[in-house]
């Protein structure tokens, strides 16, 4: 398609919802000047024009399929027999399946741990610096960037040749520098993982850096020169104030990042696709949803087990949206 | 500035270690995408400052080169091609020896001809007879190359790969797929915060729920509903406007819930003040609201462009893969199957995709970080 039909089509699509809104208030304000002065009815018609256009699409896009998608796991492959448990029992004897449970569970721990950690480090860090700001722009960007194209950037850098060849991806470049032989890092099982995984702590640093930033600059300079004053060092004033006052920051930024890295997908399509032994449930989701003319059953029993996962988050924000509400 | 302790100086350098690892895989890709493309197979993109030694293969012409002066046959011509720019210290004619002659000195063939190499390439090949073959001799050369970058990726990747199509179409995406949900959510937001009605807290929970909701339980039966609705009306399941709504959908609840967040901070006195004295809640919305709002609305457009453009998932499964369709990350995603080698493509094409999120990144950073902190520390 050219830029000018693209550019049609993408201002049609704008425009009918801004008219939506626009005509229907207008016709509701023309019909209240003509008829008498019903304020409720008035009222809860346009408590409907501001909230259909958003419900309907919460609908169909997020409330109906998620039940659906519990019903159609217990459901054959084109959703229309009921199996009962029979995906669920494929599920645990499939060693795939398996292989991305455990995977997923490395990645929880190793993920948001190292990044929460870095992120707090390099806030640290930069906050006394003065180019502090510049270094954390530079380590933030990652997070502009989309999945795939960090994929490529560090595909690049674990290229590898053979022994005798020149390295041109850096890593082997510098195990070769180092005496080492050169490997081919991404099909090395186990490793593997920690190769991808080291892809997402790149990206995910920047966002735990700047909340971390944020918040630090609330802790009170009084507390901290006190602190200095009383002769305690910066080590200790990290481990015991800086630390215990933002625990609360700390837990955002871990369920924030558990969240990403539960539905972690295009790293693992893109690298090895689920080769070597690094298979992950979101890629094997998107591989049965297409496997074959596709299983809509396994399929749901996959994306079944990442909401699981993010239930236990799940709650916990509605809890802590109770008592903000309370407040 | 303060004084040097040795604790400042161990945390500068402890940040200047992140700062370069951080820094050096994307600067890599970066200068890589801007070297030429048989350096770039051969050597490692930190050897493109430097004048690198290179050793390569060429082959001499055959024999239609060949003029005779005097008793001797000759072909003179050069080894490189025309905007090559290398200086040839040593050159060998066989495998074993690659680098057994000086520049300038000749070397002897088994059949007798005699080579002469010079620094810039040329050669000349004398013989006593005839030269009978088609095919001319392979020379070795070791070569000092200068550090050269070139824009030459980037025409061929935006041309001939078709990633300049794929650029096009990814705005087509990201464009309206960023404007509905504000324009949608604005109105929501607004709802949820200053008009009241029977079932507002579930509502309001139900968007919290799904903030966390992870995509791939959406997928499947929205898939089908596409497919049906696609058959009922006979037309294609993948189209614009449906990967326009799936994305108006799957970022529904950050964008209401970030606007929801920034709304209820104004001062309710204000609202009612403006209801009191007979706006409607749609003057009220248009005329006081949204202005108020404009910074907030920035911050959550940035934060649902970058991520409609960097997504790869919603795109694979709602748009074909076929040239007018296909978005920048699964046309990345294709090259690194179909042209998994050819890395000046996909450098290339990995930074084309990046130039928009950079640029935006660069340009306006302090509403993207306030977007994410709003939508991290509130919640």
């Amino acid at each position: 398609m050219s830029i000018f039909s693209l550019a049609i089509t993408v201002l049609v699509g704008v425009l009918f919802f801004v008219l939506f809104f626009h005509l229907s208030n207008f016709l509701l304000d023309y019909f209240r000047v003509k008829t008498s002065k019903n304020f409720a009815f008035e009222n809860s018609i346009r408590v409907i024009i501001f909230i259909a256009p958003a419900f309907i699409v919460l609908f169909v896009f997020i409330i109906y399929p998620v039940f659906e998608t519990i019903r159609l796991s217990f459901y054959d492959k084109v959703g229309e027999n009921f199996v009962g448990l029979f995906n669920y029992t494929w599920a645990i004897n499939d060693p795939d399946f398996r292989r991305s449970i455990i995977n997923n569970l490395g990645w929880l721990i190793v993920v948001p741990t190292l990044s929460t950690f870095f992120g707090l480090v390099i806030a640290n860090l930069a906050d006394r610096i003065w180019w502090g700001s510049i270094a954390k722009s530079i380590i933030f960007m990652p997070m502009a960037i989309s999945f795939v194209g960090a994929g490529v950037i560090w595909k690049f850098m674990y290229d590898y040749r053979g022994p005798g060849d020149q390295q041109i991806g850096l890593l082997n470049a510098i195990a070769v520098a180092l005496g080492f032989e050169p490997q081919a890092w991404l099909t090395i099982p186990l490793w593997n993982n920690l190769f991808l995984m080291a892809i997402m702590i790149w990206i995910q640093t920047g966002l735990a850096l700047v909340i971390f930033s944020a918040a630090l600059r609330s802790i009170p300079n009084e507390t901290l020169d006190a602190a200095r004053i009383d002769g305690a060092s910066e080590l200790k004033i990290f481990w015991s104030i800086i630390i215990p006052y933002l625990e609360q920051t700390i837990l955002v930024i871990w369920t924030i990042i558990t969240i990403l890295v539960l539905k972690v997908f295009d790293i693992i399509y893109a690298m090895t696709n689920g080769q070597w032994q690094t298979e992950v449930l979101a890629n094997l989701m998107y591989d049965w949803m297409f496997r074959g003319g596709g299983d809509s059953g396994r399929g749901s029993v996959l994306a079944f087990c990442i909401l699981i996962g993010v239930i236990p988050i799940l709650g916990w924000n509605l809890y802590r949206h109770k008592q903000e509400q309370k407040v | 500035m303060k004084k040097l302790t040795f604790t400042s100086v161990f945390s500068q350098l402890l940040l200047l270690l992140f700062v370069i690892a951080w820094i050096v895989p994307t600067f890599g890709l970066f200068i890589s995408s801007l070297r030429d493309k048989d350096v770039l197979a051969i050597s490692g993109w930190w050897t493109s400052f430097t004048t690198t030694e290179v050793n390569e293969i060429y082959r001499t012409k055959g024999k239609e080169g060949q003029i005779k002066e005097g008793d001797y046959y000759f072909i003179k011509s050069n080894l490189f091609d025309e905007n090559q720019v290398k200086e040839i210290y040593r050159f060998g004619i066989t495998s074993k020896n690659i680098d057994e002659y000086e520049v300038g000195e000749t070397a002897l063939f088994k059949d007798e001809t005699e080579i002469t190499v010079f620094e810039n390439g040329d050669y000349v090949w004398k013989s006593k007879e005839e030269f009978k073959k088609k095919k001319g001799k392979r020379i070795f050369v070791s070569a000092k190359s200068p550090p050269s970058f070139t824009l030459d990726n980037y025409k061929e990747v935006l041309l001939k790969e078709g990633l300049g199509q794929a650029f096009l179409n990814t705005f087509a995406v990201a464009l309206p797929a960023t404007l509905i949900p504000l324009i949608i959510c604005s109105y929501f937001a607004y709802a949820l915060t200053w008009m009241k009605f029977y079932g507002r807290d579930l509502l309001l929970a139900t968007i919290i729920a799904s903030l966390v909701v992870p995509l791939q339980m959406c997928l499947i039966p929205v898939l089908t509903i596409y497919n049906d609705f696609g058959a009922l009306f006979g037309v294609s399941a993948k189209s614009y406007p449906g990967i326009w709504m799936a994305h108006t959908g799957f970022g529904l609840a950050s964008t209401t819930f970030l606007l929801w967040n920034f709304l209820k901070t104004l001062p309710s006195e204000m609202i009612e003040a403006a209801r009191v004295d007979g706006a409607t809640h749609y003057d009220t919305f248009i005329k006081i609201v949204v202005p108020l709002s404009i910074p907030s609305f920035a911050s959550i457009f940035i934060l649902q462009f970058l991520w409609v453009w960097n997504d790869l998932l919603v795109g694979l499964v709602f748009l074909d893969k076929h040239p007018s369709e296909i978005i920048l990350t699964a046309k990345l995603k294709e090259l690194l199957g179909s042209r998994g080698e050819n890395w000046e493509i996909l450098t290339t094409g990995a930074f084309v995709s990046m130039t928009v999120p950079l640029f935006i990144f660069f340009s306006l950073q302090r509403y993207f970080i306030r977007g994410l902190v709003a939508g991290s520390v509130k919640g």
